[in-house]
């Protein structure tokens, strides 16, 4: 079986009702586990990571980052998505 | 896991400090390409450079969208062409061969028109040398480069001569665009192997069929964490220098680990050079104002270089598992908005400049000068630079451009990367008897080590 494949999901921009439910649908549609989420309100901005499972082979990397790119469109928030191992890379020795 | 606040700081990074990977270059020997039949060696270099190098700017693209670390340039290196063109009389059919190599790839720069003849000149070396006015004036992608010296050669006088020369020449050729041609043509002395930077990369007649060679960037980056330690002392700013570039290393190793194992060529090296770019924010000049000059180039700014260039090394050499090319900050007058202004003030001269580049690498780089000035004071200009770099045991550079029909005062817009250069003063006094004289400076007493 191939190693696990993790990614991270930053959503940055104004609050509004159902961001959090869009993103997860997304993901749901392309066979992605959520595997931990953070998320706060500084002064009506809102700002969400999720550390997400992107090993299923039904999930297209790009794919997933052009539908989160047009939700983020829609919704009017950037939503980016990139895999894990760039953070770890610079913050683990 | 990773925390939150890490994951943030990494897109601000990115997003407003101007965090990239300056380039992957991918460095190809041409080697086996050699034969002396002038249609056969040019078919031969073209088909085995886009074989190579067909998914080098895909796979470049795609590491850039699933990281979400912008790949600013993908390029391609080759073997010195003069070691290759011994057997057929002119080089320039291979010129116009690597620049449609590099059209078909889609890269925007290939490096290697180049010639080494630190020792002495072959026959080919002198036809690669005469050619590269026509050859780096007629193609858009092609950049040359020719070692003139090293420390353990000495420096060839009469190389620095005919280098002297065609740089005025190709200024000449190039005169409708401001002499561009020599923006795309490096001098060396010490040359190294495994440059991923153009315009003096080449793949070293020492390395393998093929490499992925990476350079990462990050001036932004530093300088904001600078902004963090005000008024500390030096040991502090040494310290978080180490920390930021060892992140920015690393951001670099995992970028030619992924290319180098989506290519299915082997990993070269990640070179440490902090590379500036003209926009705002992407600026070494400025990092050395940071640490509190008031411009780049007044007094302390040899000592502030000094110092970036160590800690640059010191943080990115545990990052990697292979350290190599240039790995040192650059200093291109042209390419950097606080060299550009530090010299439009008058703060930064070409003395200042040939001092700082003892401490950092590469050299003169992206110099542009009065349009009327002599072969002979080039190619001296060559020669202080080359001796800095042969009694030093480092490497050195020129890139300058004498623009024809400007002079001090005026500057010139070479776009894109390459930037806008003030044109400043060189020597009015004749250096033409010293060149003249050829030969060779013997090398130094550095050179006998063993």
């Amino acid at each position: 079986m191939d190693k696990q494949k993790k990614a991270v999901v930053t959503v940055l921009g104004f609050d509004r009702k159902g961001i959090i439910a869009q993103v997860s649908r997304v993901l749901y549609e392309s066979d992605v586990n959520i595997l931990d989420i953070s998320q706060t309100i500084v002064s009506g901005l809102f700002n969400m990571v999720m550390l997400v499972d992107i090993t299923s082979p039904s999930c297209g990397f790009e794919e997933l980052a052009h539908e989160l790119d047009s939700l983020g469109e829609r919704l009017g928030v950037q939503i980016r998505i990139q895999r894990h191992e760039i953070f770890e890379a610079m913050y683990q020795v | 896991m990773i925390n939150t606040s890490e994951i943030l700081e990494t897109l601000r990074m990115i997003d407003s400090e101007k965090l990239d990977v300056r380039t992957i270059t991918m460095g190809i020997s041409l080697l086996d390409c050699a034969t002396d039949d002038p249609a056969e060696l040019s078919r031969r270099v073209y088909d085995k450079i886009t074989k190579k190098a067909q998914h080098l700017v895909a796979v470049g693209e795609q590491i850039e969208r699933e990281f979400g670390v912008p790949i600013v340039n993908k390029r391609i290196s080759v073997t010195p062409i003069a070691l290759i063109t011994g057997a057929v009389p002119d080089p320039l059919p291979i010129a116009r061969a690597l620049d449609r190599a590099a059209q078909e790839t889609g890269v925007n720069f290939i490096g290697g028109y180049s010639a080494l003849v630190q020792k002495g000149m072959t026959r080919a070396d002198r036809a690669l040398i005469a050619s590269l006015p026509e050859a780096l004036s007629t193609t858009g992608r092609l950049c040359g480069s020719v070692n003139v010296a090293s420390t353990r050669a000495g420096i060839d006088m009469d190389a620095v001569r005919l280098c002297g020369e065609a740089i005025v020449k190709a200024a000449q050729r190039s005169a409708d665009q401001d002499a561009l041609a020599c923006a795309k043509l490096v001098v060396f002395a010490n040359a190294v192997e495994d440059n991923p930077f153009m315009a003096g990369a080449f793949h070293g007649p020492g390395e393998g069929d093929a490499a992925i060679n990476v350079g990462v960037s990050g001036p932004g980056v530093v300088k904001r964490a600078l902004e963090q330690v005000k008024g500390a002392p030096f040991d502090v700013v040494a310290e978080t220098i180490k920390k930021t570039a060892f992140r920015v290393t690393r951001v670099g190793q995992l970028v030619a680990q992924e290319a180098s194992r989506r290519l299915d060529v082997p990993f070269g090296i990640v070179d440490l050079s902090l590379a500036p770019t003209p926009q705002v924010g992407d600026s070494v000049a400025h990092i050395l104002e940071e640490m509190g000059l008031e411009v780049c180039g007044t007094h302390g700014s040899t000592a502030a270089l000094a110092l970036l260039n160590d800690a640059v090394k010191k943080g990115g050499v545990m990052a990697s598992s292979h350290v190599g090319g240039l790995s040192g900050a650059f200093i291109p007058l042209s390419e950097d908005i606080g060299m550009i202004h530090a010299a439009e003030c008058g703060a930064l001269t070409l003395e200042k400049l040939e001092a700082m580049t003892c401490v950092c690498s590469v050299g003169l780089d992206m110099i542009a000068v009065p349009g009327d000035t002599p072969a002979e004071t080039l190619s001296a200009i060559i020669a202080d630079e080359a001796a800095i770099g042969m009694i030093n045991n480092k490497t050195t550079a020129v890139r300058i451009i004498p623009v024809p029909g400007k002079g001090v005062g005026d500057s010139v817009e070479f776009g894109g990367l390459l930037g806008r250069a003030p044109i400043i003063p060189v020597k009015q006094f004749s250096s033409k008897a010293f060149i003249e004289r050829g030969g060779r400076i013997p090398a130094p007493l550095s050179s006998l080590r063993n």
